[in-house]
């Protein structure tokens, strides 16, 4: 199909993306996020799962978590590249909310068929949801999985569940007589533990998901190809996240480079810091424009599109290490402490950088595509 | 239909209809001299005729100038000269060899030149009849380039230059050359004036034009000295001391950031000249074989290959995001990009390629057992032509930092 020179971007996309900047910027600052996610600097603090339900509620309200369900499912039917234009201006607030969860939930059902329709008319009406489809290893194969069917019953545990705590549902993939199938439970239903783990990010939560004998619905019987279909966009999402907490450091630290004085200059004089924070912005151009390419390649199923998500979360990966490393490194001492914001968004982005694989995983996958196989 | 086509005004689908049959019809044969890999490296002059002979035709045919007015030589349509180009690409034509002249002098005679002057010079810059070199650099002036120093002195109506200028592409050819020099010494950027300059009727007379050889030993470009060369002040464009604007304008277009579209074509071949893309890259790790199995297995390469993709990819799709006003943070942040990345990218190309090709990187063009012909060590070695001229790496980095970003000043 013919690929869109706007990428498919309307009218509609950009006021979503406009609008959702706006929200955060009134009512979520960085100096929010800290006093919400940072009160405890304790290294072997548990986790918290701090976030703003109020705030979510309105995010609900506005329709944020439907606008990728269909329209025949209760949702607003909106083209990815303005999901993806949404989730940028998420991840440049770095909100603490079980979004991109709940998307990547709507990616999955969408591929489930009419298997998957019940779960994505609760969805369109306010109910959260997450994937937990990752076993012990962090294996990406989305044929690796931990958990097991075994007559109607889920038993195992899945793992790096994102936002487990924050989510009313889970969508789990689990190994069967036949394969693979993927599974919807409630998270509070009977044989479920939630065990969080302690992790680097504040912005997020993840835990590891017991299942003991859990009674749970079977969307789809073919959990691989569904989530294959669905894995581009999640894909996309989270590179879209990455580009806009980069934008955030970036434009945080040009900030500083303009009213630190050293040797009588502002540090942005210097090209020692000049040229890298330019090399910044170059990767993130790079990340968005390969955001919106591959968003646009899902929406119109073009047949490049598993590779051109695969370039941008690969481009987003690399995006959020040098992003981060360098936002740090130019605060200096200051960027080095719990008290300056820089952290929380450094924090974040080394946990966006490894979810659904790292860099090099993906340029892997890429050359399998690009060039074949290696023998 | 073609990913822009869909976008098409009125004026803009029927062009596009017009150049697609046009070249179908009137696109030349592939020729019997070798084509040098861009016009920059025009050697001789039977490669010069036939790429002449080609703009020429393109010109007769409407696709040359296509959004210049009609009154200087041009199309007088909207933004149709990107439509041409399109249909040039994607049609394997030629290049065009007047590529200074197309991409830095018109524009700038353009904005910048009395009516008289652009009807006068325009319609033959088009047509190719005159080609035209760019005299900006100079040995003491080059990523700082408001320090030139080629004089020229008041005398009645006319102006008396001296200087030297370097790196001048084309000068051999030359008809035209555009001269940014000084007409006051004291003051650095306000004593900057520009001219357009007859030169090659002046050879001999004041002008001496001598090749430089570059890093690959090719030709193609050159050192042109001035001694009491008498112009007129007709010649000049704009005020004096505008000098700085003016080149502004002639910078901005050379870095594919103008708002006039330079025609582009070329996508044809001869035997001796490749790309330097990824999908080349990609051809050249199956072709050659590592320690027993194909480059394109080793998943270093792969890895190193997928890189390179990915950040060719990037700038494409940096250059389509440019047009879509919602995604932009900047209205400059993505054009001001395209030169540093084209020309960064292409030279990491270069390297790996030379990397995959392992021991025989070391064989040239006079070689039999060359990968390619040697076409990899010189597209990397001219790979430091793109990074170093029209405003360095370093310097570009500097224009993005200060002028984007916002950040001081640097010295």
């Amino acid at each position: 199909m013919t690929q869109p020179d706007n990428f498919g971007f309307g009218e509609e996309a950009a006021l979503l993306k406009d609008s959702a900047r706006k929200f955060f910027a009134d009512n979520f600052t960085p100096d929010t996020l800290h006093r919400m996610v940072a009160s405890d600097h304790n290294p072997e603090r548990m986790s918290a799962c701090a976030w703003d339900r109020d705030l979510w509620q309105q995010m609900v309200e506005l329709g944020w978590t439907s606008v990728a369900i269909p329209e025949s499912a209760g949702g607003l039917g909106m083209p990815l590249v303005a999901v993806a234009g949404l989730v940028e201006e998420l991840g440049r607030a770095a909100f603490p909310c079980p979004l991109l969860g709940s998307l990547n939930a709507v990616y999955a059902l969408s591929a489930c068929g009419s298997g998957g329709e019940a779960a994505l008319i609760e969805i369109a009406e306010g109910v959260t949801a997450t994937l937990a489809i990752t076993n012990a290893q962090g294996s990406w194969d989305l044929s690796d999985t931990d958990v097991h069917s075994t007559q109607g019953k889920l038993n195992g545990m899945a793992c790096f569940v994102q936002d487990a705590r924050k989510i009313d549902r889970l969508l789990v993939s689990a190994r069967t007589e036949q394969g693979l199938g993927l599974y919807w439970v409630a998270a509070e239903a009977e044989g479920i533990t939630i065990e969080p783990d302690a992790i680097v990010d504040l912005t997020r939560d993840q835990a590891h998901v017991r299942f003991e004998n859990v009674q749970a619905l079977q969307v789809s019987d073919n959990a691989v190809a569904a989530l294959s279909q669905a894995m581009p966009a999640i894909w996309t999402l989270i590179a879209a996240d990455i580009a806009g907490a980069a934008e955030w450091q970036l434009q945080t630290t040009v900030e500083y480079a303009g009213t630190r004085q050293q040797f009588d200059h502002p540090l942005g004089f210097f090209q020692a810091v000049k040229h890298p924070l330019v090399d910044v912005m170059v990767l993130i151009d790079q990340c968005k424009s390969l955001v919106y390419n591959a968003a646009c390649a899902i929406d119109t199923l073009s047949p490049r599109a598993v590779e051109f998500a695969h370039m941008a979360k690969a481009s987003a990966s690399e995006c959020a290490a040098f992003a981060s490393s360098r936002s740090v490194q130019f605060h200096g001492g200051i960027g080095f402490t719990w008290e300056c914001f820089i952290h929380l968004y450094f924090k974040r982005q080394k946990h966006s950088q490894l979810l659904w694989g790292d860099a090099a995983w993906h340029r892997a996958q890429l050359a399998n595509i690009l060039i074949g196989t290696a023998a | 239909m073609s990913e822009s086509a869909r976008q098409d005004t009125t004026e803009q689908a029927e062009f596009r209809q017009y150049c697609r049959q046009w070249l179908a019809e009137s696109k030349p044969q592939e020729p019997d001299v070798r084509l040098p890999l861009s016009p920059l490296e025009i050697m001789t002059e039977e490669q010069l005729s036939y790429l002449q002979a080609w703009q020429k035709s393109a010109y007769d045919a409407g696709l040359v100038g296509c959004d210049y007015p009609i009154a200087v030589g041009g199309g007088g349509r909207t933004d149709c000269q990107r439509i041409a180009n399109d249909e040039m690409i994607a049609a394997r034509t030629p290049f065009m060899p007047n590529v200074i002249g197309l991409g830095m002098a018109a524009p700038t005679v353009l904005h910048h030149g009395q009516e008289a002057l652009k009807q006068r010079l325009l319609p033959r810059l088009f047509s190719g009849a005159d080609i035209w070199c760019q005299g900006f650099s100079e040995p003491g002036a080059g990523s700082d380039l408001a320090s030139v120093q080629t004089f020229a002195e008041r005398k009645g109506d006319k102006w008396v230059i001296n200087g030297h200028k370097v790196w001048t592409s084309l000068a051999h050819f030359a008809e035209w050359m555009i001269l940014l020099l000084r007409t006051d010494r004291s003051h650095k950027y306000d004593g900057l004036s520009y001219f357009v300059v007859p030169i090659k009727s002046a050879l001999g007379k004041g002008v001496t034009v001598q090749p430089l050889i570059k890093i690959t030993g090719e030709t193609g470009f050159n050192e042109v000295i001035f001694e009491n060369l008498e112009v007129d002040d007709g010649y000049r464009l704009d005020d004096l001391g505008k000098g700085w604007q003016v080149a502004m304008t002639t910078l901005l277009h050379e870095r594919g950031a103008g708002e006039l579209q330079t025609p582009r074509s070329g996508g044809m071949k001869s035997k001796a000249t490749h790309s330097t893309n990824t999908a080349n890259l990609i051809e050249l790790a199956r072709m050659t074989q590592r320690n027993g199995k194909p480059a394109a297995d080793d998943p270093l390469i792969r890895d190193r290959i997928m890189q390179l993709v990915i950040r060719e990819a990037g700038l494409g799709q940096n250059q389509r995001r440019s047009r879509v006003s919602a995604l932009q943070d900047h209205p400059a942040r993505l054009l001001l990009q395209n030169k540093l990345l084209a020309s960064e990218i292409a030279q990491a190309i270069g390297a790996t390629a030379m990397e995959v090709e392992g021991a025989s990187a070391s064989l040239y063009l006079g070689d039999g057992n060359a990968p390619a012909g040697g076409q990899w060590p010189m597209a990397y070695m001219n790979s430091y032509g793109m990074t170093i001229a029209a405003g360095t790496s370093e310097v570009q980095r500097n224009i993005l930092g200060e002028r984007v970003l916002g950040l001081a000043k640097s010295k």
